[in-house]
């Protein structure tokens, strides 16, 4: 009698039991399936670029991406000039940023420009040359390596990226290579404004005869040596660029600007 | 028998059927034929039709936006005078379409013959109809006639780009005679040629003293937002400021509707003025040309059409040469 009893206790525990396992089982296997669903679907691009998985593997080699409006770029809908076409990145609200690439999904030369934002704003605005409509997109770097990455559309009838830079036509190119010309404005608001503008052609290579020759790296230093923030360029930014960035002058005592072209061509100038 | 005059009846029929289907597919042949064409007709048709500035004037009113394959390019104003001895064109439009249509229109309607032709400037919505001129003497200053001759075919295959097939055909013509500023008589008209520039490096205006109407080109925009590819802002003011003093009745704008009064000239020169300013401090403030693109434009220039894409487009056009400027 009292056996039975316990016998029939246990078959009922283990009934419980295994309802209890059963449920567990369909539970995680659920989860499983949600998130299998949710990491293994392909990213939707919001620009719908036919290019969007090549440049996500040449560019930020596969990497981990979230498309994410806090990356600002702003660009013009048409680039009336494509040998000048003004591009301006502001990353805000993600907290510290690593590296902004900025790249052209559908130009002949892709990667426009690499930026260490390092001690100063994750904010850079400059120009750069196009050869057709294109997405123009930054992808910013957090600290757990996820890639943030905003772009827009850009409209061009193209000529940009082919044509030989202006300062080609004209004969005194080389006696003012590597200039720099540069301005500081301290602002009340918000954080100080540094524009720079370094002479150099940037010619990209693709117009006939004439071979690459850009400027490869830029470093901005304090008075010491050590790194305040850094770039790395490539062919499509515009002939004689102008950059424009954002930092806390009162940080720095003394910015040089240091960098170097394809050719081994050094540029080093003290920053006012 | 039966049987062969069932087969000479069969092939009767048979040759009958080929016949008919030959004669419908002619007949639709022609027909498509003749649709393409009135297609393609009233696709090039810019439908043109002048309204007349006090007597013996005439302006043919183009569109106030920018260029596109909708209106063909049509967007300048484009005139002619009546005189005894024959007609006097002042601008030719944007295409050899343009300007045969506008001739076409204007011989029909008067009866005369063209006796001198006029280009204001070397931009192509107002000289790349001179291909239906070519046998009327096209007259300009030398320094419009050195801009279409160095700049036109450019300026024409980006025409081409931007319109389409409306620019079948067209090439740059440049003028065949070289005016020099002062007063002309043609026709019994007193015409003074005026050379300014600002608008370009070498703006023509034309002050027909006999009618007091003033062509004033692209110096003046009318509620349309001065075009500034090539300007130099300073030199325009001055020109603007010059054109004040004439005692004119009508003013046909380059663009935009005719007007009696200095409404016109005193908003193309607000908006120049303003647009100037606004760029320089821009410059002052460290901004870069994104934000100058950017910035808010005051509510009293909404009477301009198409504002926002003009105003970029200066922006672009000139603030990479004031930061040059101002960088030196």
């Amino acid at each position: 009698m009292a056996n039975s009893t316990l016998l029939k206790k246990h078959s009922m525990i283990k009934q419980i039991m295994s309802l209890k396992t059963g449920i567990k089982f369909i539970l995680s296997l659920w989860l499983l399936t949600m998130a299998h669903l949710t990491y293994s679907q392909p990213l939707v691009d919001p620009l719908d670029s036919p290019s969007w998985n090549l440049v996500h593997k040449l560019i930020l080699s596969n990497e981990t991406v979230i498309f994410d409006d806090r990356v600002k770029v702003v660009v013009p809908d048409m680039a009336e000039d494509p040998m000048n076409v003004p591009v301006s990145v502001n990353v805000d609200g993600i907290g510290e940023i690593e590296e902004i690439r900025l790249f052209a999904d559908l130009n002949p030369i892709k990667e426009i420009l690499n930026f260490h934002p390092g001690k100063i704003e994750p904010f850079i605005a400059f120009r750069f040359k196009v050869q057709n409509s294109t997405p123009v997109r930054a992808a910013a770097r957090t600290k757990d390596g996820v890639w943030h990455v905003g772009g827009s559309w850009l409209d061009a009838t193209g000529g940009g990226c082919t044509a030989p830079s202006l300062g080609r036509a004209l004969d005194n190119w080389v006696d003012t290579l590597g200039d720099v010309k540069s301005r500081l404005w301290s602002r009340a608001d918000r954080p100080d404004r540094l524009r720079f503008r370094i002479m150099h052609p940037m010619d990209t290579g693709l117009a006939p005869g004439i071979p690459e020759f850009y400027i490869e790296t830029l470093e901005l230093k304090d008075k010491h040596g050590e790194l305040i923030a850094h770039i790395e360029s490539y062919q499509p930014v515009s002939e004689n660029p102008f950059f424009s960035v954002d930092l806390d002058s009162k940080l720095f005592q003394g910015i040089v600007l240091s960098g170097r072209d394809n050719n081994g061509n050094l540029i080093n100038q003290v920053l006012q | 028998m039966n049987i062969s005059s069932n087969l000479s009846s069969y092939r009767q029929m048979h040759i009958y059927y080929i016949r008919r289907l030959f004669k419908t597919s002619l007949l639709v042949l022609v027909l498509s034929l003749f649709n393409l064409q009135l297609i393609n007709a009233s696709e090039l048709d810019y439908k043109l039709v002048a309204e007349p500035v006090g007597k013996g004037t005439y302006v043919f009113i183009g569109s106030t936006k920018y260029f596109s394959k909708n209106n063909g390019g049509n967007i300048a104003n484009a005139a002619y005078v009546v005189t005894n001895s024959g007609v006097i064109v002042i601008d030719t439009g944007s295409s050899y379409q343009y300007g045969k249509q506008m001739r076409k229109y204007i011989e029909s309607t008067t009866g005369l013959s063209i006796i001198k032709v006029f280009n204001t400037h070397h931009h192509p919505d107002h000289f790349l109809g001179n291909q239906a001129f070519k046998d009327v003497s096209i007259a300009s200053l030398q320094g419009i006639v050195n801009a279409i001759d160095s700049q036109g075919e450019a300026l024409n295959t980006n025409l081409y780009a931007l319109v389409g097939d409306w620019m079948k055909e067209t090439v740059a013509y440049s003028p065949t005679e070289v005016v020099t500023p002062g007063k002309i008589t043609i026709g019994g008209h007193d015409i003074e040629i005026i050379a300014l520039d600002g608008h370009t490096d070498s703006d023509m205006a034309i002050y027909d003293h006999t009618t007091g109407v003033l062509f004033a080109g692209d110096l003046i925009f009318h509620d349309r937002t001065p075009a500034v590819a090539n300007a130099n802002i300073q030199n325009w003011l001055n020109s603007i400021r010059q054109l004040q003093e004439l005692d004119y009745t009508y003013l046909i704008a380059g663009h935009g509707p005719v007007t009696t009064d200095q409404h016109a000239m005193i908003q193309t020169h607000d908006y120049l003025s303003w647009l100037h300013e606004t760029l320089q401090s821009a410059l002052d403030k460290g901004l870069d040309i994104s934000e100058a693109l950017e910035l808010e434009l005051p509510k009293r220039f909404q009477a301009l059409d198409i504002l926002h894409e003009e105003y970029k487009r200066g922006v672009l056009q000139l603030y990479p040469s004031m930061e040059q400027a101002y960088f030196e």
